[in-house]
């Protein structure tokens, strides 16, 4: 049984692809930034001396990391708006699925990138007078950030598979337009080819990116 | 005319890790100019009598006054309460030089040394740029600004860690065991950046196993032993004719390997 690729039809689509190529890039970046930005305040609450703030946030991490994205995202699209007085929309609510899921990972590399630079180094700040809050800026997250840059890369790659999983709440994005058209053409093999492909497409660059990111930071080595 | 008052007075002061006393009950005044070289056996208590006076260590229990002010207040049970809102400026009168350098791998020479004026007394960009390239010069490195600490040896590490100390305009100069990681052919030019520091009339402790250099450099010799005080006076005193057994013991030892 021989298949006869037929990508035209995938390409006769191309508008729909490229607002679903948009869509998940959009929420991507919105991820990437408040998955990042969170996971450095839970990471930084995480390695507090104050229990107070020390174990909320471990709370935190432990619940977002121990529920499926999906569950948080159809919960926060289908529940949240019956708790709230207001509509929660599909971005948000994929937005913030992804997000915080990724803030619990990404504040545990944080806390470990943290932890992993030598007492040597907040001593030497804190002899000329830095504060904790100083020496933590200017000297100990430079270096953790550098030693951190492998794993938080692979939470990127990761953070834009999960865009994928908006497509539950029929959010635009790559998979929801991939589906879309494999169901209007009958063209599955192609329509689902051409979406692992343009993935691929984004992703590989942004590896690429990093790679050069790390290279230009062991300057100092 | 005299200042009379020490810069630095310490009063019982006392630390312990866990089960280990480390410090029991240390009493110490330091005058303005003067260059205390503190002796003992690994173990005595003289790295961590040093890190009590900048607070890298906070003492369990006794006293510090810096320039006639005590620091910290009374606690509950006779230990002192110190807030890191106090220290903080306490450290940037109180410079110290670590055995390990304790650079900052991700700047340059340069950077290292600018960082204090530059984050900490909020100097402008310029002004702590040249103030950064004085001090190098000071210690002889005015060319390797630009290097990172990777680039560096041994000696001109802990060089840039003493000109990043002297940005800050410290008061007291605490080194602890400055020479102990070098290689041998490297604990010279260490010796001669604190040797020239001390004819600027600087004051400052130095915890040390080179008792050569001690005797040259220091006005005063302290000997610890147990976490006191055993024996101290000048250079000539304490090393030439020392009064106890175990000063005596300690010198002799230093000296089996002197050719």
């Amino acid at each position: 049984m021989g298949h006869r690729w037929d990508f035209a039809s995938v390409l006769d689509n191309h508008e729909a692809l490229l607002a679903g190529a948009a869509g998940t890039l959009r929420l991507f970046a919105i991820c990437l930034a408040l998955g990042l930005a969170l996971g450095l305040a839970v990471g930084l609450a995480r390695s507090a001396r104050s229990a107070w703030i020390r174990l909320p946030a471990g709370a935190f991490v432990e619940f977002f990391r121990n529920t499926p994205v999906l569950v948080q995202i159809l919960w926060f699209y289908f529940a949240l708006p019956i708790l709230l007085p207001f509509e929660v929309d599909k971005l948000a609510a994929a937005a913030l699925g992804i997000s915080l899921n990724s803030a619990a990972f990404a504040g545990e590399i944080f806390r470990g990138g943290i932890q992993s630079i030598e007492p040597g180094q907040w001593e030497g700040a804190r002899a000329i007078g830095m504060t904790q809050a100083q020496a933590m800026r200017r000297v100990i997250l430079p270096q953790a950030v550098r030693r951190m840059l492998p794993a938080l890369t692979n939470r990127a790659i990761e953070v834009f598979k999960m865009t994928t999983l908006a497509s539950a709440i029929a959010y635009v994005e790559l998979l929801q337009q991939g589906r879309l058209i494999a169901s209007l053409n009958f063209n599955p093999i192609e329509a689902y080819t051409a979406i692992a492909i343009l993935f691929f497409c984004c992703l590989w660059p942004l590896v690429r990116l990093t790679y050069f990111l790390e290279r230009r930071l062991a300057r100092s080595d | 005319m005299a200042d009379h008052r020490p810069l630095l007075r310490v009063r019982a002061l006392a630390k312990r890790f866990g089960d280990n006393q480390v410090l029991r009950g240390i009493d110490l005044d330091v005058a303005r100019g003067e260059r205390v070289a503190v002796l003992g056996a690994s173990g005595s208590g003289k790295s961590t009598l040093l890190r009590c006076l900048n607070f890298m260590e906070i003492p369990d229990a006794g006293t510090l006054e810096l320039d006639g002010v005590a620091l910290g207040r009374a606690g509950a049970g006779g230990a002192r309460e110190y807030r890191e809102a106090e220290l903080v400026p306490v450290r940037q009168r109180v410079g110290m030089v670590f055995q390990q350098f304790n650079l900052f791998p991700h700047m340059t020479a340069l950077g290292n040394v600018m960082e204090g004026p530059r984050v900490v007394r909020r100097m402008p960009e310029a002004e702590a740029r040249g103030r950064a390239l004085a001090e190098l010069a000071r210690v002889g490195l005015a060319e390797k600004a630009d290097a990172y600490p990777a680039h560096l040896s041994g000696g001109q590490k802990q060089r840039v860690a003493i000109a990043r100390a002297l940005a800050m305009d410290p008061e007291v100069l605490l080194f602890d065991e400055p020479t102990s990681s070098l290689d041998p052919e490297l604990v010279g030019e260490v010796l001669g950046t604190i040797q020239s520091l001390a004819r600027e009339g600087r004051t400052m402790l130095l915890v040390t196993h080179e008792l050569g250099f001690a005797y040259h450099v220091a006005t005063r010799v302290l000997f610890l032993a147990d976490g006191r005080i055993l024996e101290q006076g000048t250079p000539d005193e304490v090393l030439k004719a020392p009064r106890e057994q175990r000063t005596r013991a300690f010198i002799a030892r230093h000296q089996e390997f002197r050719l």
